[in-house]
C-alpha cells in the first residue's frame, strides 16, 4: 500500500540527517552536561552549536534567550502561567488578549486562568479565520498584560498579520507573545523584522524530534519559570539538558531555514497543483487566498462528504490528511477554528486539511490528485445531502 | 488510568470489522423509485432525518407491501462519518422483512448490537454511539410518514439520553434511591451521558430538551425537600430539628410539669437545648419558689423522668 503522507501541519518526518546525528548522543557522548568530567563536557561544544542554529534560524540578537522545553505546549505553559504570576498576581495587571482560535495548548491554559479569577479575552476572527489588527486595537487597554496570537493557525495554514500586532502592542507597551509552531519551517520568521517580545516553537513541526520545543525571551524580560528544580537553562527551565534533542533542534531548525527558498517555491508549487486539481471537482471549496497561507496546507471542503469519512477513505487509499471535523474529534466538538469560520457554510463537517513537506514528491501529489475524486465520487454516491450526478468534474 | 487512556488511541481503532466492512461497503445504499416500489405492489416511503450543518443526516427509502405492511425493500443514504454510514446501512438491513409496526421497535441499540463482531465488545467507541440514534430516528420519521400521524406518536417523551436510551424517570428514581450525588455516578449507574455526552450539559455535541446537570440538581433539591418534609411529619424526637424540639420539650413542661411547680409558687424557664450526637441537653432555670428550695435535685430529676418517658430516652436536664 501507499504511504502518502500529508498530515505535516499536525507533525512531520524527521529529516534523516538529523535522525543520524541525534543517534551519537544516545550511545556515545551521552553524558550529562552539568557533569565536571569529560563525559559532561564533551556535550558543550554540540549544544553551543544546537542554540546558535536556533538563534540564528529565527534571527535572534545574542542577549536575547532561547529556553529550550519539551514540547510548544511547556512553551506555552510557561508563558501564560509566568505572566500570571509576575504581572497579574502581582495586582499590576488584570487582563490577558488572546484569540479563538488557539491551539488547546494555549486555549485551555487561558481557560484555567480564568477559573482562578485571571480575566481573558479572546479576539473574534473574521470569515477567513484571521484576526483583524482593529480587532486587537479595540480591546487592548493598560490593564492588559500579554497578547498572545498565533503566527499562523494549524488548521487553516492562514498567516496572521503579526507585525500589526507588534506595532499595537508596542504603542500600548504590552507584551506580545506569538505560538509560531506552524510558522517555522514554512515562512520566515525573523525576530529583527518583527521584534515579538516572546515566541514558542516546536520541533516535531520542521522535520525535528518530538518532545522538544523552544521560547524565545526578548533580553530584558524574565518570566518564572514552570519548572523549578536543578537550575539548567540558567534557571529559567530546569531539568536535565535533552542533548540530542538540542542538537537534533538545532540542525532541523537549520535545514528547515535553508529549505525556505524550496518550502515557498518548489512545496508552493505542488501544493497549487494539488489544489488547482482538487478545485476542478463540482462544489468543493478552499478556505482562504493562497497568498495569506502557509505554502504547504489546503483546507478543502467537499460539499456533501462528512470529513471523517472522507479520511476514511483517503486513509484506505494510504493517504494520511485531517480533518477538523467533530465527528473525527474524541470529544465531538468541532475544532474552535472550524466553529468560528464554518458557521453558515459546510466547512465545520467537510473540511480536509491537507498539509505538504518539502518530502513531499510529484508522484504522490499525481496518486492524490487521482485518488481524491474517486473518494468524493463513492462518498457523494451514499450523500444524502448531495444531489448526485456521477459526472463529478465541472 | 489504563494505559490505553494514557497513550491515548484512535477512535478508528476501536470499530468494529463489521462497521468497517459496512462503511467500505454499504450495501444497502441507494434509492428506491416511485415505479420500482409500484411494481413491487408496494407504497414508497422516503424519510429524511438530520441535516448537514448538524453533522449527520439521513434518508430512508422503504418499499412497504399494501395490505401487509411488510417492508419488503430498504435502502438508505447519509451524509456522516464512518459509524454513521455503517448504522444507517445496517439499519436499513434489520428493517427488511418486518412489518412497519416492528421496524418502530428497532432501537439503536439494536443497530449497535447488531454491528458488534462479539456479544459483549461494543462496535463503535463510546461517542460514537450518537451515530446510531440517527438511525433510530430516521425510521420513526418513516413510520409516521407511512402510518400519516405524528413523528412524536412513537417517540418516548422524556427521554434524556438518546445514546444509552435512558428516560427522564428512570434517571429520577435511581438518583433517588442510590442517593447518587454526581454525573459520574449516575453515568456509572445507567450508562446516560457515558456516549456522546450531549446530554450532560448544554453546549454538547446536540441541543438536548433534558440535560443530566439539571435533572441531578433538581433531583437532589427534591430529595432535600422531602426530607424537610418527612422530619415534620416524624413524631420521632431524635430526627426533629433544633426548634422542634425545643418547642416539644416546652410543651410536655405546660402540660405535666409546671402545673405542679407553679402550685408551690414556683416556676421553670426553659433556657437552652443542645442537640448532641447521642442527648438532647435542656437547660433550665428555677423561679420563684423553686430557685434555692432544698429539693431541688428532685424536681429536676422529675422532670427529666417526665421529658424521657414522654419524648425521648437520651434527654438530660441541667440547671443553670
Amino acid at each position: 500500500m501507499q504511504r502518502i503522507y500529508l498530515d505535516n501541519n499536525a507533525t512531520t518526518m524527521v529529516d534523516p540527517k538529523v535522525a543520524e546525528l541525534m543517534s551519537r548522543f544516545q550511545t556515545q557522548e551521552f553524558g550529562n552536561p552539568n557533569s565536571i568530567h569529560f563525559f559532561g563536557s564533551e556535550t558543550h561544544p554540540f549544544l553551543r552549536t544546537g542554540m546558535n542554529q536556533l538563534y540564528s534560524g529565527i534571527n535572534a540578537s545574542d542577549d536575547d534567550d532561547i529556553i529550550v522545553t519539551g514540547c510548544a505546549t511547556e512553551s506555552n505553559n510557561t508563558v501564560l502561567k509566568a505572566i500570571y504570576f509576575d504581572l497579574i498576581r502581582t495586582g499590576q495587571k488584570k487582563e490577558i488578549i488572546t484569540s479563538q482560535v488557539e491551539h488547546p495548548s494555549v486555549a485551555h491554559t487561558c481557560k484555567f486562568l480564568e477559573s482562578i479569577g485571571v480575566k481573558v479575552t479572546y479576539l473574534p476572527v473574521n470569515s477567513i479565520g484571521i484576526v483583524e489588527p482593529q480587532e486587537l486595537k479595540n480591546h487592548i487597554n493598560d490593564e492588559t498584560a500579554l497578547v498572545s496570537i498565533m503566527w499562523a493557525n494549524n488548521e487553516t495554514g492562514m498567516i496572521f498579520p503579526v507585525k500589526e500586532y507588534v506595532d499595537i502592542c508596542k504603542e500600548r507597551g504590552v507584551l506580545f507573545h506569538t505560538d509560531a509552531v506552524q510558522a517555522i519551517g514554512k515562512i520566515g520568521v525573523d525576530l529583527q523584522n518583527v521584534p515579538v517580545d516572546i515566541l514558542t516553537f516546536s520541533a516535531h513541526k520542521f522535520h525535528g524530534p518530538k518532545g522538544i520545543g523552544g521560547l524565545y525571551i526578548r533580553k530584558g524580560l524574565s518570566l518564572t519559570p514552570l519548572l523549578h528544580g536543578g537550575e539548567q537553562m540558567g534557571g529559567k527551565r530546569s531539568g536535565t539538558l535533552n542533548v540530542a534533542g538540542i542538537v537534533g533542534m538545532g540542525l532541523a531548525m537549520e535545514l528547515a531555514v535553508n529549505a525556505l527558498e524550496y518550502e515557498n517555491s518548489r512545496v508552493k508549487e505542488l501544493r497549487n497543483k494539488l489544489e488547482d486539481a482538487l478545485l476542478t471537482i463540482e462544489d468543493v471549496l478552499v478556505l482562504g487566498d493562497r497568498e495569506h497561507r502557509t505554502p504547504n496546507t489546503i483546507l478543502i471542503s467537499v460539499k456533501g462528504v462528512e470529513g471523517e469519512s472522507m479520511l476514511w477513505d483517503l486513509s484506505k487509499n494510504g493517504i494520511g490528511a485531517s480533518t477538523g471535523s467533530a465527528c473525527a474529534s474524541e470529544e465531538l466538538e468541532a475544532s474552535p477554528i472550524m466553529s468560528a469560520i464554518g458557521a453558515g457554510n459546510e466547512l465545520a463537517h467537510t473540511g480536509i486539511r491537507i498539509s505538504l513537506s518539502r518530502f513531499t514528491t510529484e508522484e504522490e501529489i499525481n496518486y492524490v490528485i487521482e485518488e481524491f475524486p474517486k473518494a468524493v465520487e463513492r462518498l457523494r454516491s451514499i450523500s444524502s445531502t448531495y444531489a448526485y450526478s456521477p459526472s463529478g468534474k465541472k | 488510568m489504563a494505559k490505553d487512556d494514557l497513550i491515548g488511541g484512535s477512535i478508528w481503532e476501536e470499530y468494529s470489522q463489521k462497521v468497517s466492512d459496512k462503511m467500505n461497503n454499504p450495501t444497502n445504499r441507494g434509492e428506491i423509485r416511485e415505479e420500482e416500489a409500484e411494481a413491487m405492489g408496494a407504497k414508497l416511503v422516503v424519510a429524511d432525518f438530520g441535516a448537514e450543518s448538524c453533522g449527520d443526516a439521513v434518508r430512508l427509502y422503504w418499499a412497504v407491501e399494501k395490505g401487509t405492511d411488510i417492508i419488503k425493500k430498504s435502502k438508505f443514504k447519509s451524509f456522516g462519518c464512518g459509524t454513521a454510514i455503517a448504522s444507517s446501512d445496517m439499519m436499513a438491513e434489520l428493517c427488511i422483512g418486518k412489518t412497519v409496526d416492528e421496524a418502530v421497535k428497532i432501537t439503536n441499540i439494536d443497530v449497535e448490537h447488531a454491528l458488534r463482531d462479539t456479544p459483549d465488545v461494543p462496535a463503535v467507541p463510546p461517542q460514537k454511539m450518537h451515530c446510531s440514534v440517527m438511525a433510530y430516528d430516521v425510521i420513526k420519521k418513516a413510520a409516521a410518514i407511512y402510518k400519516g400521524v405524528d413523528m412524536e406518536a412513537f417517540e418516548v417523551d422524556d427521554m434524556v439520553c438518546e445514546c444509552a436510551r435512558v428516560t427522564l424517570s428512570t434517571l429520577k428514581e435511581v438518583i433517588k434511591l442510590n442517593d447518587l450525588k454526581t454525573i459520574e455516578e449516575i453515568t456509572d449507574y445507567t450508562k446516560a451521558g457515558g456516549f456522546c455526552k450531549s446530554c450532560i450539559k448544554p453546549g454538547g455535541h446536540e441541543a438536548r430538551k433534558y440535560y443530566l446537570v439539571d435533572i441531578l440538581k433538581d433531583t437532589r433539591a427534591e430529595m432535600e425537600q422531602e426530607k424537610v418534609k418527612e422530619s415534620i411529619a416524624t413524631s420521632d424526637f431524635a430526627s426533629m430539628s433544633s426548634v422542634r424540639k425545643f418547642r416539644e420539650v416546652e410543651k410536655v413542661v405546660d402540660e405535666h410539669i409546671r402545673s405542679f411547680l407553679m402550685a408551690d409558687g414556683g416556676n421553670v424557664d426553659i433556657l437552652d437545648l443542645k442537640d448532641n450526637p447521642s442527648s438532647t441537653d435542656i437547660y433550665v432555670q428555677y423561679l420563684g419558689a423553686c430557685s434555692g428550695c432544698g429539693s431541688s435535685t428532685q424536681t429536676l430529676a422529675a422532670m427529666e423522668n417526665i421529658l424521657r418517658e414522654k419524648l425521648d430516652p437520651s434527654i438530660n436536664v441541667l440547671s443553670v
